[in-house]
C-alpha cells in the first residue's frame, strides 16, 4: 500500500491507504478528523464540505491518490487557524444567530459559505440572495433562513 | 422546608400529608437521596398534570353579516389529549430523574430524553438553572443510557419532553436549593428562612457568600428523604423565558460535536449492508462472499437478517464491497407495488359516511398525501459490541429501553447486561423512534465477533429507510342557515409502525392482538377541530400490516395532513359564506388563545395587503400539545419563479415569506422555539409543494437528497418571522412538530388563493415528470465520484 501525503489543517500528514479510497474516508476512518460529515458520498448533501487550497470541495468525491504532498486540505477543525484566531468569523455569526440545529450539516455550511463569501469578494460584490439561493448543502432541520443571516453576517467580518 | 418522609423513595408510593395550614400554590414534595455531594429528585406523582381549561364563548368580531356559529360538540380530544396522556404515562417514574451539584458547584443532570436538534438539552439546562439560582454555564446536561427502571419516562416524541419534565426537573432543583440554604444556614447558624440564593451562591442578609461548591457535600444526606419545597415564583424567573442560544452551539460549529459515528469505540469497524431491489427483499444466496471478502481492506462478509453485512478498514471500501456482492434476492412485502396502487387501495378502504342530513348544503372534498421520506441528515447508524455475556449498544435513540429490551431478547441476554448508551442524534423527526440500525449493528457485531459502526448508505437510507405513510382525508361539511353544523373527516392512512414508538406504553398482549387498531384509537386524543362547527367527528382508518411498509412518524403522524384539508375546506366555507378567511376563523374559534395568535399573525404578516397577480397569502391555525399557533404565508406561483432553472433541482412556486405567532402556555427559551418553528415551516413547505416519495415496483425511485425534494435554500422564503406570544400560563405546551402542519396548512391555502384552484393531492408536484434519473436498484447503491476536484469553487 501507498503513502500518501498531503497537508492537513497546517501539519503534514502520511497515511498508509489505497489510492482509490475517497478522502472523506481517509479524513474520518484513517485519520480520526470526524467534523466533515457523511451526508450521502456522492457530492449533493455537501455535509463533507472542506476546503482544498483555500476553495470549497466535497472530500467524498475525492480519490486520496489524486492529493498531491503539497494540496493544503482544510476542515472544520482547521477553519479558525486560517485567519489565525480561535474562531473564524463565519463561526462566530453562526453563533451569534444561533443556527445550529441538530449541527449535523453545520461544519459543511460554515465552510460552504466561507468559500461562497471569498468567491463573491473575489468577483468585487456583495453576496445577493441569488448566491444564497445557490448553496446546495442540505439542512434537514431546515435553518435555512438562519444560515443567510449568517452568511451576510459573517462576510461582513470576513 | 420540611422534612415530610423518612422512607426511600424507590418503595414508598405518597410521602406524608402536608404541615397543618396546607401547601401554598407552589408547594411541592422532592426528594433528598443518600449520596457524598448533593443528590435531589422530584416527588411521585402527576406534577405536570393539568386540566385543560373550559373552551371560551366567542367574542363579537368584525363579520356581523354572519351567523351566530353551532357551538362544537366535544371530542374525545378537548377532555384527554396527549400530553396528558404522557404525563400521566411518565409521572410513576419522575422521582428516579435526578440532579446532583458536584464538588465544584456544577448541576448535573443525566436527562432520558433524546436529543436530536431539538434542544432539549438547553430547555432542561435553563429550566434546572433558575430553579437552583445558578448560572447556566454550570448546568451540565448528559443523556442517560437506557434505564429500564423508568418504565416510560425515557421515551422521546410528540412534542412531549418540555411538558412532561418541566415541573418533575424544577421539583428536583428547587429541593437542591432549599437543601443547600439549610446548609448554609447550619454553618452561619442563621435560619434558612433569612437566606437567600442567586448566582450559585446562598447569600446571608449581612453580605456573606457561600459558593454551592462550599455546600454540596454538607448540603448531601446520608439517608433518602422527602422534603417540602417552595418552587420560585414565575415573576422572579431570570433565565426561563429569556432567549438562550443553544448549550451545545460551540460545539456544533466547531466540528466538535460527537455523533454516533464519530464516537471512538476500540475496534470497531465501519460496517454496510448490502440491500435487496425490492423494499424487505431477502437473501437466498451470495455468489461470490469469499472474492469480495478478498477486496481491499474488507475484513468480514456475512449474510444478516436484512441483508449481507460487509465490515471493512473504511466505508469506502464497505461502499466497493457492496456494490461488488452478486446477491440472489427472495421477494419482498410489496414487489410491483407503487403509488397509485395504494392509492387505490386508500380509496377502496375509505369508510363512508352516514348520509348527510337532508335539506343542508353539504361540501365534500377528498384529498390526497403521497409518502414523504423520513431521513435525517445522519443516516441510520450505530455503533454495537455484542460478546457472549454482554452487549453494548450506541446510537441516536428516542426508545432506548425498547432496544435494550429485544437486544437482551435476541442474544439470550439478562436485561442488567445490556447496555444502550444515547449518542445526541444527526436530526431525527421520527426517524430515531426506530432504531432499525441499532438491530442491525448488534447482528452484524454478533455475526462478526468484533465491535461494530454501522451505516446506512443515503440511497439506502431513502429507499428503505422509514417513510411517512400515504393517507387519504375526505372532509365533509355540512352548512345550513349560514353556519357549520357538521363537520366529519374520515382519515384512512398506510399504517403507522406503532411497535418500537409506543412499545413502552402499550402492553405486549395489547400490541400483538390488534396492532393496527392501537393508531386508530390514539388518533382520538392526537386530533381536533378547534372550530365552533357543531357536530365534529374525526376518525382514522388504517391499511395494510403494521409492517407492510417500512412506516414511520415524521415529524407528527397525521396531523400536517388532517390540518391541510381542514384549513383548505374551512376556506372554502369562508367564500362560500361571503367571509375573509381570518374574519371567519376568528368568528368560528373556540378558544381566545387560538384567536390571539391569529390575530398577532395576521397583524404582523398584513393580511389582506394587496398582492400582485399569481402571488397570494394563505393563513392557517391549529392548536396541539397544549400550545397554539397561526402561519400566514406569502407564496409566489408567477412564472418566471415556477420556471427558475437550478440544476438537478425541483423550483416551482416559492413561499417568499412566513410569519408565525405561536402560545405555548410558558415559553422556556423563545430563540429555541423559533428555531423550532423555523424548521417545522420549512417541512411544512416541503410537503405541500415538493417533497414526495415515488414507489415504483416495490421500492422508492428516490436515492439521493437531489430526487427526494426536502426544501432547499432556492426554495426558502426571503423572510421568516416568528412571534413567541408572552406568557399565557404556568406550564410549556410542545412545539417540536408544531410547525409542520400549520404551515403546510397555510401554503396550501395560499396556492388556492394564488391560482383560484383548491389543491387536493399533496405534495403538490406529485404527479409532475419526475425531473431525475432514477438510480438502479442493483447495485443497490451508486459509486463514489471521483470529480470532486474539478468542482472546486
Amino acid at each position: 500500500v501507498p503513502k500518501r501525503t498531503f497537508i492537513l489543517n497546517g501539519e503534514p500528514v502520511a497515511v498508509d491507504v489505497e489510492d482509490d479510497v475517497r478522502l472523506l474516508w481517509v479524513l474520518r476512518d484513517v485519520l480520526g478528523v470526524t467534523g466533515p460529515k457523511y451526508g450521502c458520498g456522492i457530492r449533493v448533501c455537501r455535509a463533507c464540505t472542506s476546503h482544498l487550497n483555500g476553495k470549497a470541495f466535497n472530500p467524498c468525491a475525492v480519490k486520496v491518490g489524486d492529493l498531491k504532498p503539497a494540496d493544503r486540505v482544510t476542515t472544520i477543525e482547521g477553519l479558525a487557524d486560517t485567519v489565525g484566531r480561535e474562531l473564524h468569523p463565519m463561526q462566530e455569526a453562526w453563533l451569534d444567530q444561533d443556527v445550529a440545529q441538530c449541527g449535523y450539516c453545520q461544519p459543511g455550511q460554515i465552510m460552504a459559505a466561507v468559500a461562497l463569501v471569498n468567491e463573491v469578494r473575489a468577483q468585487g460584490r456583495l453576496i445577493t440572495d441569488d448566491d444564497l439561493d445557490g448553496i446546495r448543502n442540505i439542512c434537514r432541520c431546515g435553518t435555512y433562513s438562519r444560515i443567510r443571516d449568517a452568511v451576510r453576517q459573517g462576510a461582513k467580518h470576513m | 422546608m420540611d422534612d415530610v418522609s423518612m422512607t426511600d423513595p424507590h418503595t414508598s408510593t405518597q410521602p406524608s400529608p402536608p404541615s397543618p395550614g396546607g401547601p401554598s400554590r407552589r408547594s411541592v414534595v422532592g426528594w433528598v437521596l443518600a449520596a457524598p455531594t448533593l443528590l435531589v429528585a422530584a416527588r411521585i406523582g402527576l406534577d405536570g398534570a393539568h386540566a385543560r381549561p373550559a373552551a371560551a364563548a366567542p367574542q363579537a368580531t368584525r363579520t356581523g353579516a354572519l351567523a351566530p356559529p353551532l357551538p362544537k360538540v366535544p371530542q374525545f380530544y378537548d377532555a384527554y389529549e396527549t400530553q396528558q396522556f404522557f404525563t400521566v404515562a411518565f409521572a410513576p417514574t419522575n422521582h428516579l430523574i435526578t440532579v446532583s451539584i458536584d464538588r465544584e458547584g456544577t448541576a448535573h443532570l443525566a436527562l432520558p430524553r433524546a436529543e436530536v436538534g431539538q434542544g432539549i438539552t438547553t430547555t432542561t439546562a435553563m429550566i434546572v438553572a433558575e430553579e437552583l439560582d445558578l448560572p447556566l454555564s454550570r448546568v451540565k446536561v448528559t443523556l442517560a443510557d437506557a434505564r429500564p427502571e423508568l418504565l416510560f419516562n425515557q421515551w422521546t416524541g410528540a412534542s412531549s419532553s418540555t411538558h412532561t419534565l418541566y415541573k418533575p426537573l424544577r421539583t428536583a432543583a428547587a429541593t437542591a436549593r432549599a437543601q443547600l440554604k439549610q446548609a448554609a444556614a447550619r454553618t452561619w447558624g442563621l435560619d434558612a428562612h433569612e437566606l437567600r440564593t442567586a448566582d450559585g451562591a446562598v447569600l446571608a442578609p449581612d453580605g456573606r457568600r457561600l459558593d454551592y461548591a462550599e455546600l454540596t457535600t454538607a448540603a448531601a444526606s446520608v439517608t433518602a428523604r422527602a422534603v417540602r419545597v417552595e418552587l420560585k415564583d414565575p415573576s422572579t424567573f431570570t433565565t426561563i423565558g429569556r432567549a438562550q442560544r443553544r448549550i451545545d452551539a460551540l460545539a456544533a460549529v466547531t466540528g466538535r460535536k460527537v455523533y454516533a459515528m464519530d464516537l471512538k469505540v476500540p475496534g470497531a469497524l465501519p460496517t454496510m449492508v448490502c440491500r435487496p431491489p425490492t423494499l424487505k427483499g431477502t437473501v437466498q444466496s451470495v455468489a461470490n462472499t469469499a472474492a469480495v471478502k478478498r477486496m481491499p481492506g474488507v475484513v468480514d462478509v456475512a449474510v444478516i437478517s436484512t441483508g449481507v453485512a460487509v465490515c471493512a478498514h473504511t466505508f469506502g471500501q464497505c461502499i466497493d464491497a457492496v456494490r461488488a456482492l452478486r446477491v440472489d434476492w427472495g421477494p419482498g412485502t410489496i414487489d410491483g407495488w407503487d403509488n397509485a396502487k395504494v392509492a387505490k387501495d386508500l380509496a377502496a378502504a375509505e369508510r363512508p359516511l352516514p348520509p348527510a342530513t337532508p335539506g343542508v348544503d353539504v361540501l365534500d372534498e377528498t384529498f390526497l398525501f403521497h409518502f414523504r421520506g423520513g431521513s435525517a441528515l445522519e443516516t441510520n447508524c450505530a455503533v454495537a459490541d455484542v460478546r457472549p455475556e454482554a452487549a453494548d449498544v450506541w446510537s441516536g435513540l428516542q426508545t432506548p429501553i425498547v432496544v435494550a429490551q429485544e437486544v437482551a431478547k435476541r442474544f439470550g441476554l439478562p436485561l442488567d447486561k445490556v447496555k444502550v448508551h444515547v449518542v445526541e442524534a444527526g436530526g431525527s423527526f421520527g426517524r430515531k423512534f426506530y432504531f432499525d440500525a441499532a438491530l442491525e449493528a448488534a447482528e452484524a457485531s454478533a455475526a462478526f465477533q468484533r465491535p461494530v459502526r454501522l451505516m446506512w448508505h443515503r440511497t439506502d437510507d431513502i429507499r428503505h429507510g422509514r417513510v411517512h405513510p400515504m393517507a387519504r382525508s375526505r372532509v365533509r361539511i355540512s352548512v345550513a342557515e349560514g353556519r357549520v353544523t357538521a363537520y366529519e373527516q374520515q382519515h384512512t392512512a398506510v399504517a403507522t409502525d406503532p411497535s418500537p414508538a409506543l412499545g413502552e406504553m402499550y402492553s405486549a398482549s395489547v400490541m400483538s392482538q390488534r396492532p393496527l387498531r392501537v393508531f386508530e384509537g390514539i388518533f382520538q386524543m392526537w386530533t381536533t377541530v378547534p372550530y365552533n362547527y357543531g357536530q365534529a367527528t374525526q376518525f382514522l382508518g388504517e391499511i395494510y400490516e403494521y409492517d407492510t411498509f417500512a412506516s414511520s412518524t415524521v415529524r407528527n403522524v397525521w396531523t400536517p395532513d388532517v390540518v391541510t384539508a381542514r384549513e383548505l375546506m374551512t376556506d372554502q366555507i369562508a367564500a362560500k359564506l361571503g367571509a375573509d378567511p381570518v374574519d371567519y376563523r376568528r368568528h368560528v374559534i373556540i378558544e381566545d388563545r387560538l384567536r390571539a395568535v391569529l390575530d398577532a399573525c395576521a397583524q404582523a404578516g398584513r393580511w389582506g395587503r394587496k398582492m400582485a397577480a399569481n402571488t397570494a397569502q394563505g393563513i392557517a391555525v391549529h392548536t396541539e400539545y397544549k400550545s397554539y399557533v397561526a402561519c400566514l404565508v406569502e407564496l409566489d406561483n408567477r412564472p418566471a419563479t415556477v420556471h427558475r432553472k437550478v440544476r438537478d433541482a425541483y423550483t416551482g412556486p416559492r413561499v417568499t415569506k412566513v410569519v408565525i405567532a405561536l402560545d405555548v402556555g410558558l415559553p422556556i427559551n423563545p430563540r429555541g422555539l423559533q428555531a423550532q418553528m423555523m424548521g417545522g415551516a420549512m417541512d411544512g413547505i416541503a410537503q405541500a409543494l415538493t417533497a414526495g416519495v415515488h414507489f415504483r415496483d416495490g421500492l422508492p425511485l428516490e436515492g439521493s437528497w437531489d430526487d427526494y425534494r426536502y426544501t432547499r435554500q432556492w426554495n426558502t422564503p426571503f423572510e421568516v418571522e416568528v412571534l413567541v406570544l408572552p406568557a399565557t400560563g404556568e406550564v410549556p405546551g410542545g412545539a417540536g412538530e408544531f410547525g409542520v402542519g400549520v404551515t403546510q396548512a397555510a401554503v396550501a391555502c395560499a396556492w388556492a388563493r394564488a391560482t383560484g384552484t383548491m389543491p387536493t393531492e399533496f405534495p403538490l408536484n406529485a404527479n409532475a415528470p419526475l425531473g431525475f434519473t432514477p438510480k438502479p436498484t442493483v447495485p443497490p447503491i451508486p459509486p463514489a465520484p471521483t470529480d470532486g476536484l474539478r468542482h472546486r469553487r
